[in-house]
């Protein structure tokens, strides 16, 4: 039993390497911000979470010792991640930082242009109030 | 929800008081027959029995963690596909859920989604726009989404 459960750890570990790679291969490929936070925010939150698993498994089997820590880790980093990745391409957004040429589409566009009108009015009107 | 557990536990303390005993069994024996007790008189809350709730909620944690291994598979075909045939947008979805938290935990499911990542949310909170990796599958995307995650929370905050 000890073993199976050992050897399920090793390929979790594994596993969880190699989605790391891809994310960092993800990284390097991908043409612009945006694509490249899908990638880093989908495939880095499951292999850090794999190797988390590995290591609770490992422990649990050959020290009979269950980490809570290793739990409360895995738990944080399946929260938190997403909303880096949503933070990170909200704030590159809003500093212009261009999409990728064959982007098709750009709802968003329309938003940020009728906010940055707004801003223009409003320091516009700011020496008349003061 | 959080009064109908208390009570829960309020009925097993009480139980571990009838008999005289701190060991730990005596414990979940008392929150058993709560259960129990609680869904006897389970007309006289306002809100449903708070089981259904959890059952809920432990199903949008499968989802959760369903979406984020197919989005990996996704993620992990367009990465290592030998050609780059990506085609990004940015699209606004129209969302139904109203309260903060729901909106929350709906952007973040979006995010662990394969193809789509959250960019903002319109001022009056009735638009998502999110990026997507591909624009030929949107309106399944959208589908998707509003059958299955909206579907999945309103579920739990339902009353």
């Amino acid at each position: 039993m000890t073993e199976i459960v050992k050897y399920g750890a090793a390929i979790l570990i594994i596993l969880g390497a190699l989605l790391s790679l891809i994310t960092t291969i993800g990284i390097i490929r991908l043409p612009d911000t945006y694509t490249r936070s899908h990638a880093a925010s989908k495939s880095a939150t499951l292999g850090i979470m794999f190797i988390l698993t590995g290591a609770l498994l490992f422990f649990w089997a050959e020290k009979g010792y269950i980490s809570a820590r290793l739990v409360l880790g895995i738990v944080f980093v399946f929260i938190t991640s997403p909303v880096a990745g949503h933070l990170i391409s909200r704030a590159a957004y809003y500093t212009n930082v261009p999409l990728w040429e064959k982007t098709v589409q750009d709802d968003l566009k329309m938003k940020k242009e009728a906010s940055s009108v707004q801003t223009v009015e409003t320091k516009q009107k700011m020496p008349q109030h003061s | 929800m959080s009064f109908q557990i208390l009570l829960n536990f309020v009925i097993a303390f009480v139980w571990m008081f009838l008999n005289n005993s701190r060991a730990g069994i005596t414990f979940v024996i008392g929150y058993i027959l709560g259960i129990l007790i609680l869904f006897i008189l389970r007309r006289f809350f306002s809100e449903r029995f708070y089981l259904g709730r959890v059952y809920a909620v432990v199903k949008l944690l499968f989802i959760f963690l369903r979406e984020l291994f197919k989005s990996n598979i996704a993620v992990i075909q367009d990465v290592l596909k030998p050609k780059l045939d990506i085609q990004p947008c940015i699209f606004a979805l129209p969302i139904t859920v109203k309260r903060e938290w729901e909106i929350t935990v709906l952007a973040n499911l979006i995010t662990l989604t394969p193809g789509t990542l959250v960019v903002d949310i319109s001022d009056d909170n009735a638009l998502l726009y999110i990026h997507a990796m591909n624009i030929n599958d949107v309106d399944e995307t959208i589908d998707d989404i509003k059958n299955t995650f909206e579907k999945a929370i309103m579920e739990v905050s339902r009353l």
